[in-house]
């Protein structure tokens, strides 16, 4: 494949969390605003990129019974890098995503990309692997956050649109990330399947 | 790869080896700046909960059962005190708050540190027990505070009621803390 298509292919046709519906928890989880949803999207993007190129490098010296074990490992330790890191120089951000960091080694989208990418293809291919299913990610979270921080909050990315006072609540709380993801699906797989 | 007892041992030692070592080299960079931060967030959760104070009340701290306290002084007079409590009695992990004291053991102010419970229900304790509304705010409070599940007066977070419980434990110990250290620096002044 290349490299470009690689990329387009975890934003638009395999995008993760519009077609491939995985990682649900975090994205249900911390779009509620569009700032904390494209937060915890480059979050995830960067963990991506990390353990698929490890995985990659990885791939021909270890054994398929502890396949799975590595990856798991693989995937903590970046997790705990980042969580370090965000701690010392994001410390506002670390305290809004909170749990979610160290959520994201359960995250199902990078044992997935791990299993059915990485530990397939070559360090350069599933480094671009990461770069498109986390830049799909975080498109797909900033979406969800801005649709429900404008229909909630009456703003995106804190910039008001209009008074908070007519914006019905639901759509902050979980009742509505439920309603509006099932629409955003609805509406992305509507655009992409016009053929 | 086919697997063998000695391959699987050693590639997976291997790994975790390296692993630990890039993870100690990342904590031994980042551990100074974490905690300047912390104690960043703590002068200024001080400085929020207290009355008023003309002190430094980071330079003369102590501890008492436990609890440290942050003595807040006009002209060497004790005007009360902000007090550091952690409780493990929370839903998942420890609860650390910044509890504020006026002289007489009235609460003015609080301010959670360090709070792992969980997003949308225990964390709600951030704001629920100083909203007015309801019967769940401790602001004012002089007395020993119970939910009201448990015979008390302090409406729990619904859902939460462990984090509450937590809570306001953690905020009785540090009264109890508070009041011991100002009966104390009564007599010694």
């Amino acid at each position: 494949m290349k490299p470009l298509s690689i990329i387009v292919n975890g934003i638009i046709r395999q995008n993760p969390t519009f077609v491939l519906i995985l990682g649900m928890c975090p994205t249900l989880g911390t779009t509620s605003s569009a700032l904390t949803g494209m937060s915890m999207g480059l979050a995830t993007l960067f963990v991506l990129i990390c353990s698929n190129t490890v995985i990659s490098a990885l791939k021909s010296v270890v054994p398929d019974a502890v396949r799975i074990p590595v990856f798991i490992v693989v995937i903590a330790t970046f997790v705990t890098v980042l969580q370090m890191v965000m701690q010392a120089w994001l410390p506002g951000l670390y305290a809004a995503l909170g749990i979610f960091i160290p959520l994201i080694v359960v995250n199902c989208i990078l044992l997935g990309r791990a299993e059915s990418f990485a530990s397939k293809n070559g360090v350069l291919a599933s480094a671009l692997d990461g770069v498109g299913i986390g830049l799909g990610f975080t498109a797909a979270l900033t979406i969800i956050g801005s649709v429900r921080e404008l229909l909630g909050a009456g703003a995106v990315f804190g910039l008001r649109v209009y008074p908070d006072s007519y914006a019905p609540l639901v759509f902050v709380l979980a009742p509505g990330a439920f309603i509006a993801l099932g629409f955003i699906i609805a509406a992305f797989n509507r655009l992409t399947n016009k053929a | 790869m086919k697997s063998s007892l000695r391959n699987m041992v050693l590639s997976l030692g291997c790994v975790s080896i390296a692993v630990a070592g890039l993870l100690a080299a990342v904590n031994s960079l980042t551990a100074d700046r974490i905690a300047l931060n912390a104690s960043m967030a703590e002068t200024e959760a001080v400085a929020t909960v207290m009355p008023r104070f003309a002190n430094n009340p980071m330079a003369d701290t102590l501890t008492v059962d436990g609890c440290r306290i942050y003595p807040g002084r006009v002209d060497g007079r004790l005007t009360g005190a902000a007090v550091l409590v952690t409780t493990n009695e929370g839903f998942s992990g420890p609860l650390t708050i910044m509890v504020g004291f006026d002289a007489e053991g009235g609460l003015t102010d609080y301010s959670i540190l360090e709070s792992t419970e969980t997003p949308g229900l225990g964390d709600k304790a951030a704001e629920w027990f100083r909203d007015p509304e309801g019967r769940h705010s401790v602001i004012g409070s002089r007395d020993e505070l119970t939910v009201t599940k448990d015979g008390g007066n302090i409406d729990g977070i619904t859902a939460a009621t462990i984090t509450s419980r937590a809570f306001l434990g953690a905020v009785n110990r540090a009264r109890a803390a508070f009041l011991k250290f100002s009966k104390q620096d009564n007599t010694a002044s």
